[in-house]
């Protein structure tokens, strides 16, 4: 008699209709991620190469000739334009048309023949800091080794020598990288607008209030209402996965069956996120807003994009309440580092727990509803 | 839990604050198996919450209250399972067809497969809804839609069904039949609960209630109201006059020393007259305000004129004890 799921069969029942009578917007809410995968995947380039650099070359001859041979051979620049002034120099950076600037002075070969230092300036641009980084670095490296050509004999060996082995994606392939994490996003963007609308239209209608007056209970209402959208939401997840590995050729070091099921706990905490921003919203405008609301700290506190490590204290613990934050570990770990269950068993656990917090939030607030409506 | 002499709903001294604001005040009544319960008032008088508090949904500030024997405080659910309810805008999901729908509302009540084929086939029946089966709810016509919802409040059976405003906006014709379906399924021992603004509907129920701004002031089957003393106060009677230009009528009628209060119904006007001043007396004074009339004769006292009544009455001594 008193079966806290009562009515779930029903709802069940109900909602599978709802989803097969509205199959035009299912249809696009499926085929817009695959999209959206398709501009990010083939448009962005995490890797920096050929940043527009300036030059003015007072020097000009073969010696500064070859050093400018050097930084376009490194991929990193590619050598816009060249100046003959101070001034020209600065306006290319300034007015945005170039981000670093590179000036030969005119003593550079003179320098170089009498085994002096000779000064290279390079001037860059900071406002976009993996840029000026990839710069930095790459510039003061051929600096070094530059000198260290000069100064030893040919034959001589490095008394260390370093040697990185880069053990993931060795390709430094951008998509390798990329795309896992834009699962978690993409997948997020469906599931919870799949739900956020399922209450509030309800509401709106007047059907709640019927329901209300039946013994249907609030988590019979809500799972029968969450679970035909988790099989939609696992759905869109093996298109992506897809996608990922035969046209974008990501390919899987880790167990697909894995990939496959630790997706589940994640779609269900998006799922209940939809849940609770319906059951709070007052019309599907409002519920709308939220649910867009959800997106961007999923972007960025989840280390989709920036590293968590490198956020403020506040923000890092942050992080760790944003789901996106343990799918992203999940998909990385499993496609990219060919982790195993022993790796990410925790993981998977507390989105499930994130998942059924939210879940029973949400019932209280319907029992509260029932109470006060 | 029920027994045959328990009345379906049994309500006392129902009180319901929200705030500072008193909603429902001390409202007591009981409604007998079989009758069709008729409660009325205005709009924001507290009709629907009174609904709210029987069926579980708004918890009592104090009083109590049973329906269908079971206690309203302690077993919300156990009420929920044993009435049927219909609210004002047939909550019935458009995108379902009418079979569906009537099939979601039995999943939901718990009925096996086999007892939902049955009732299905008894409220196809009863309904007329057979031509409609495959049809999604959202292309019936309004007097078709409240069929179903009123067919899907009672798929489980219930002896008790609240029905919230269930001729809101339907035509005439609709109108009617549901109130011959409802005459139908009440000498089936079928109570009903039914609001609604419609003074002819009014009339049609075996016992009716008037609440205004919260508080019951009139109770009792349509003639027993009729003959209340505060409706026929001594020494008056009422009468109904008929003429051409009713306004006129009127704006006449409230000069006449005698007439104590006089009201537009259609195309006549409704007066309280005392005793002294006879119908060919209050026809020259008529005249002699230059009102044609075409007839004028004695009245019974409707329903509306009873609440319009006791309602003034209401006011004057709510007046009196705030002067």
């Amino acid at each position: 008699m008193d079966n806290p799921f009562r009515g779930f069969s029903a709802v069940f029942y109900k909602e599978t209709l709802h989803v097969r009578r509205d199959f035009g917007t299912l249809f696009f809410s499926l085929i817009i991620p695959i999209l959206q995968m398709f501009l990010l995947g083939f448009g962005i380039d995490t890797n920096v190469r050929q940043i527009n650099t300036v030059v003015y070359n007072a020097d000009g001859r073969r010696e500064s000739r070859e050093l400018l041979d050097r930084l376009r051979n490194s991929d990193t620049f590619h050598l816009a334009r060249f100046v003959n002034s101070d001034k020209d120099l600065n306006d290319a950076i300034v007015s945005g048309k170039c981000r670093v600037g590179i000036k030969i002075p005119v003593d550079y070969s003179d320098k170089l023949l009498h085994n002096m230092s000779a000064q290279v300036l390079v001037l860059i641009d900071g406002s976009d800091s993996s840029v000026a980084g990839q710069a930095i670095n790459v510039t003061t490296a051929i600096g070094l080794d530059e000198s260290l050509r000069r100064v030893l004999p040919s034959d001589a060996t490095f008394a260390v020598d370093m040697r990185p082995k880069i053990l993931f994606n060795p390709d430094s392939r951008s998509p390798n990288f990329f795309l896992p994490g834009l699962t978690a996003i993409l997948l997020l963007n469906v599931t919870t607008f799949l739900t956020a609308f399922s209450i509030v239209r309800e509401k709106e209608r007047g059907t709640l209030e019927q329901l209300f007056v039946t013994p249907v209970r609030p988590m019979g209402l809500l799972l029968g209402k969450l679970l035909p959208y988790l099989g939609i939401g696992f759905f869109e997840l093996c298109m992506i996965v897809t996608a990922m590995r035969f046209l974008f050729q990501v390919p899987i070091h880790g167990s697909v069956l894995m990939l496959a099921f630790l997706s589940l706990p994640y779609i269900f905490v998006s799922l209940s996120l939809g849940i609770l921003i319906s059951s709070k919203a007052t019309s599907q405008a409002q519920a709308m807003q939220l649910a867009f609301l959800t997106i961007l700290p999923s972007i960025f506190f989840s280390g989709y994009i920036f590293p968590r490590e490198t956020m403020p204290k506040f923000f890092y613990v942050l992080s760790y309440f944003v789901p996106a934050t343990y799918f992203i570990n999940i998909t990385r770990g499993i496609i990219l580092r060919g982790a195993t269950w022993a790796h990410l068993w925790t993981d998977g656990l507390a989105l499930f727990l994130m998942g059924t917090f939210l879940l029973f939030i949400a019932a209280r607030r319907f029992h509260n509803k029932v109470i006060t409506a | 839990m029920t027994t045959s002499d328990q009345p379906a709903i049994s309500a006392r001294h129902l009180v319901r604050r929200f705030g500072d604001f008193t909603a429902v005040n001390d409202v007591s009544f009981a409604v007998q198996k079989g009758e069709i319960f008729g409660f009325l008032g205005p709009n924001g008088s507290g009709k629907t919450t009174v609904i709210k508090m029987l069926t579980g949904l708004v918890p009592l500030t104090s009083g109590d209250a049973t329906v269908q024997g079971i206690d309203v405080r302690s077993d919300p659910e156990g009420v929920r399972e044993h009435i049927g309810y219909m609210s004002q805008n047939f909550s019935l999901y458009a995108d379902l067809t009418v079979s569906e729908n009537l099939i979601f509302y039995g999943r939901i009540y718990g009925l096996t497969q086999e007892r939902l084929r049955r009732r299905m086939d008894e409220i196809i029946q009863l309904n007329g809804l057979s031509p409609y089966l495959n049809r999604l709810s959202a292309q019936l016509s309004g007097g078709w839609k409240q069929r179903l919802a009123l067919g899907c409040a009672m798929l489980h059976e219930p002896s008790l069904i609240f029905l919230d405003e269930p001729t809101a906006g339907i035509d005439p014709v609709a109108r009617r039949q549901l109130w011959d379906l409802l005459f139908d399924l009440s000498a089936h021992g079928i109570t009903f609960f039914v609001t609604t603004h419609y003074m002819d509907e009014a009339e049609r129920c075996s016992h009716v209630a008037y609440i205004y701004f919260g508080k019951v002031i009139a109770d009792g089957t349509p003639d027993a109201l009729r003959e209340l003393p505060d409706v026929n106060p001594e020494k008056t009677y009422r009468v109904e006059i008929t003429a051409p230009l009713v306004t006129q009528a009127l704006r006449a009628a409230r000069t006449i020393p005698g007439i104590r209060s006089a009201t537009i119904f259609g195309q006549s006007v409704h007066a309280l007259i005392d005793d002294n001043l006879s119908l060919d007396h209050l026809r020259a004074e008529l005249l002699n305000h230059k009102v044609t009339v075409a007839e004028i004769r004695p009245l019974a006292p409707s329903l509306e004129d009873v609440f319009v009544e006791l309602t003034n009455k209401h006011q004057a001594a709510q007046e009196a004890t705030r002067g």
